[in-house]
């Protein structure tokens, strides 16, 4: 397909808690629209081929690569970024307790350890740590903060045991 | 009351983390600005011969194309490779980018295609059609190795020691003799940020620079000398860094192409390279050691061979210190050291995280742990039978080495005592289990930093300097160094690095930032209190009129005598009393080439691994790691603690995961990719003990640091390596560990 000037089809969807009505591309991946359409760059590119994890985000509350996604497929969806975890100025519980366990080093992986590990407690797959370590492989952390990420996440689990069933951390 | 809780030793949390959690912290390719064009690089597919024809012609017509830059039409750059010649790089021709029609290596740029959108320019670079006059390559160094040198001009500081007595005879002379080959593959740094940077043009002949780098001043003394530009145009600015491990030392070509491309066109741009092109630069050097150990029946060294072989390219001669450590960690008098190159048609490989000592590591350790088994020894007695306490390179005194401390610590910790020597003789269910040991070392370095730091009106400071911070924590321990000089509160310290016109530092690496900024910050903050208590005394009726610095102390933001803590003054109130509306100060700190001349300093550790191997299947886990640490002071034992947590991660992929695969008929690493070009995930990563040894050093650094960035690393690929040994009686001599070398 040659991305010839396309005037581009119209694509309602919430972001953020916020209802966007864009006129998107057909080619454009949903990953480069938050960062550069949107300005929205907590979501990180590190391979654009589902293979780091680094552009996680928030589907209808399902943890998904933003790299894998095109932006045209989003109508109607409910889109969550690492911006709209925080709410009312405070940090969501699983934000806080990255950094109480110092589980990131560069933070470039860290929006999308977070996005994940947060759809990760709501899946109800944090009830060990080689669960944990297991479930939160889909997102390489090069720093090696794997340990405390680990610990930030079964911390959060363990502390809001209704999350998995819905409830907010 | 006056408080002090001292911030410096005690864990704190990241201050730069509320900014890490919620997206808000902004890395190279986030940057923006009005009218941003997108570059899109095109790389060689063959590694060796001469552009014959590029055809751009589909590419132009694609709407939305600015420009596409080859060899051919590049503007003009500077003529002498030494104009490309950076801080750090080694001796060699540096690589110029669309210098002309020469394929020097496969994945090299070769063309730059820049348009209005991201899209259109990957979709314009799939357009571009090359066609090349292929020469003959070679890329196995396994073929080159034999045409190896001793690199004639040496990289600064990476020369091997002079051999001593005669190791060639001691070794044949030995009762106990192990010689050995012991290889790495060649591995990549691949931080989750891709290289990426974004150059804002504004319009008045200058440019902000946001480039992926370790060093902003760097970056911007190659940018001015390439482009022919006063330092003053060019403003390099990265406060925050998606990981660097060494791959942001140097600067990489994405740094040229933005910047030429903006330049010409008098527009923002942006290049920032795909995860692919991650593996077309900077990497760990493919190394080949022979390391010979002559040794008594009790175990005590009498010989030492250690000659290593590692890959570089054909333009630059790259080395890093592989066989200095062999003569260094023990005890033995005749030693013999060869360090040499083989050149390939391959990029440059560089620096990547503890560069050189865990090659030669991996080869002294192993060899350590094979002379344990022929002498019956445990492998920590042997270590400890060959302790020494002296710098037998240089027969300098060492600043401090607690050594000695960390095998203690970490075999207590780890449970060494309980080891069953015989190999495969420990096992759980279909699992063998294995305990390896090895011990790690790194130089303690520091260099000239200079750092400014200014207390406002409002009774807070601020810390500026130009260093990094790229995930070690710089940012925070500053801010404890800081906070404490004043009495602070954290939150009441802000810190800006990453920033050309700050004062200036040396690119962030070698572990040496906590001494040399930390030092720096230190400096300032005595001076600062010097100006602050002159300032104090002179305000009507103070109690500080008369009073010495060695008079007065900081703390809750308040200067107060010591002999009466009840006399004292808001920090906030002298610097508004003063005619400026902040007091700063500015000072640098340098090695003192005295000490340099009379001492040596190390950091050490001993790391103790379990693993866990599936008997029939070959997979191998690390269950378990021990690593003990002396490394001086620990200004943060909580981001002290995940430096060393990374750096055993890092081990972990060396010894079991990575290596970049190449076709060696096409000359092309094959595994250009997250998914074949395999690093640690969570679920490769067990329990990681991390012991601090207490370690009082007063010569290493102003301020006691040692520096922690490598040390992890360094040891740890090797004792795995030793356990899976110790569980299977199958010594495997070159990295990775892959099952099917397991099994083989």
């Amino acid at each position: 397909m040659t991305p010839t000037p396309h005037s581009g089809t119209s694509v309602t969807f919430s972001l953020n808690g916020e209802s966007r009505t864009m006129e998107v591309r057909p080619w454009t991946i949903l990953l480069d629209l938050l960062r550069q359409d949107v300005g929205l760059t907590g979501t990180k590119k590190g391979c654009d081929h589902g293979q780091c994890g680094a552009c996680t985000i928030l589907i209808d509350g399902q943890r998904i690569y933003s790299c894998l996604q095109l932006a045209i497929m989003q109508d109607g969806k409910d889109i969550v970024t690492i911006e709209g975890l925080a709410s009312n100025g405070e940090l969501h519980a699983l934000q806080q307790a990255f950094i109480d366990h110092d589980a990131f080093q560069c933070g470039y992986c860290t929006p999308g350890q977070i996005c994940s590990g947060v759809a990760l407690i709501a899946e109800g797959h944090a009830g060990s740590r080689q669960e944990i370590r297991e479930f939160m492989s889909g997102n390489l952390c090069r720093c090696g903060a794997y340990p405390n990420i680990v610990d930030a996440i079964a911390d959060v689990a363990a502390r809001f045991p209704g999350a998995h069933h819905g409830a907010k951390p | 009351m006056l408080t002090n809780d001292l911030h410096v030793g005690s864990p704190r949390s990241r201050i730069d983390g509320p900014a890490k959690v919620t997206g808000q912290a902004t890395y190279a390719a986030e940057f923006t600005a009005p009218n941003l064009a997108y570059g899109y690089v095109v790389g060689s597919s063959v590694a060796k011969g001469v552009i014959a024809g590029i055809d751009v012609a589909a590419a132009e017509a694609v709407v939305g194309v600015i420009k596409i830059y080859t060899h051919q039409n590049r503007p003009r750059t500077a003529w002498f490779s030494s104009s490309y010649q950076d801080q750090v790089g080694p001796p060699g021709k540096p690589f110029r980018p669309l210098y002309d029609d020469a394929i020097l290596y496969s994945g090299q740029p070769i063309v730059l295609v820049v348009a209005q959108t991201f899209e259109i320019a990957r979709h314009a670079a799939s357009l571009v059609r090359i066609q090349y006059d292929l020469h003959p390559h070679e890329t196995d160094l396994e073929a080159a190795r034999h045409d190896s040198y001793e690199p004639p001009s040496k990289r600064f500081g990476m020369a091997p020691p002079a051999a001593r007595g005669d190791a060639v005879q001691a070794f044949s002379d030995s009762t106990l003799r192990v010689s050995q080959e012991y290889s790495i593959a060649a591995e990549y740094h691949n931080p989750m940020e891709p290289h990426a940077t974004t150059v804002v043009w504004h319009g008045d002949d200058t440019i902000t620079v946001h480039d992926k780098t370790q060093g902003v001043l760097n970056s911007q003394a190659y940018v001015a000398s390439v482009f022919g530009l006063s330092k003053k145009a060019v403003r390099v600015i990265s406060p925050f860094v998606g990981g660097g491990f060494g791959s942001g030392l140097r600067p990489q070509y994405q740094l040229f192409l933005a910047v030429m491309a903006s330049l010409e066109l008098k527009q923002s741009v942006r290049v920032e390279l795909t995860r692919e092109q991650m593996f077309s630069h900077i990497h760990r050097a493919q190394t080949v050691n022979v390391l010979s150990l002559g040794a008594e029946k009790n175990g005590r060294l009498n010989s030492v061979q250690h000659h290593a072989v590692s890959a570089t390219s054909r333009f630059e001669d790259h080395q890093e210190v592989v066989v200095s450590w062999s003569g260094l960690l023990y005890k033995v008098e005749n030693a013999s050291f060869q360090q040499d190159l083989a050149k390939l048609d391959i990029y440059t490989p560089g620096d990547m995280r503890a560069p050189g000592a865990p090659l030669g590591m991996f080869a002294l350790e192993s060899a350590m742990d094979e002379l344990a088994t022929a002498a019956d020894i445990d492998p920590l007695d042997l270590r400890l039978e060959n302790y020494v306490d002296t710098d037998q390179n240089t027969g300098k005194i060492l600043t401090s080495k607690e050594l000695r401390a960390c095998y203690r610590k970490g075999a207590e910790r780890f449970g060494w005592s309980k080891r069953n020597p015989v190999p495969g003789s420990m096992r759980e269910g279909r699992e063998l289990i294995g305990w390896g040991m090895a011990s790690g070392i790194w130089e303690a370095y520091m260099f000239k930093t200079s750092a400014r730091v200014t207390l406002g009106p409002d009774g807070k400071l601020e810390i500026a300097c130009a260093t990094s911070d790229i995930g070690t924590g710089t940012y925070t321990i500053l801010a404890q160094i800081g906070a404490d000089a004043f009495g602070l509160s954290m939150d009441d310290v802000t810190v800006r690095l990453g920033d050309s016109s700050l004062p200036a530092a040396p690119v962030q690496g070698g572990s040496w930032t906590a001494a040399s900024a930390g030092s720096a910050v230190m400096a300032a903050c005595n001076t600062l209190q010097e100006k602050l208590l002159s300032a104090a005394s002179r305000m009507p009726d103070s109690p500080m009129a008369k009073a010495k610095l060695d008079d007065i102390l900081c703390a809750s933001g308040r200067m107060a005598l010591k002999s009466e803590p009840s006399k004292s003054i808001a920090l906030a109130d002298i610097v508004s009393a003063s005619a400026d509306r902040s007091i700063s100060a500015e000072e640098t700190v340098k090695p003192s080439l005295l000490k340099y001349l009379q001492y040596s300093s190390f950091a050490h550790s001993a790391v103790f691994a379990e693993v866990r191997i599936d008997e029939e299947l070959g997979v191998i886990r690390v269950t378990r790691i021990v690593s003990a640490v002396a490394a001086g002071r620990i200004l943060n034992p909580k981001t002290a603690r995940s430096q060393i947590i990374g750096g055993v991660v890092w081990g972990v992929g060396m010894a079991l995961h990575e290596e970049a695969m190449t076709d060696h008929n096409l000359g092309r690493i094959m595994n250009r990719s997250l998914a074949e070009y395999h690093v640690p995930v969570n679920a490769d990563i067990h329990d990681i003990d991390v012991i601090f040894v207490d370690e009082t050093d007063t010569k290493a650094s102003p301020i006691g640091v040692k520096g922690l960035g490598e040390i992890g690393i360094v040891g740890t690929a090797a004792a795995i390596a030793n356990a899976v040994h110790h569980a299977t009686g199958k010594r495997i001599r070159s990295l990775p560990i892959t099952i099917d070398k397991l099994l083989g």
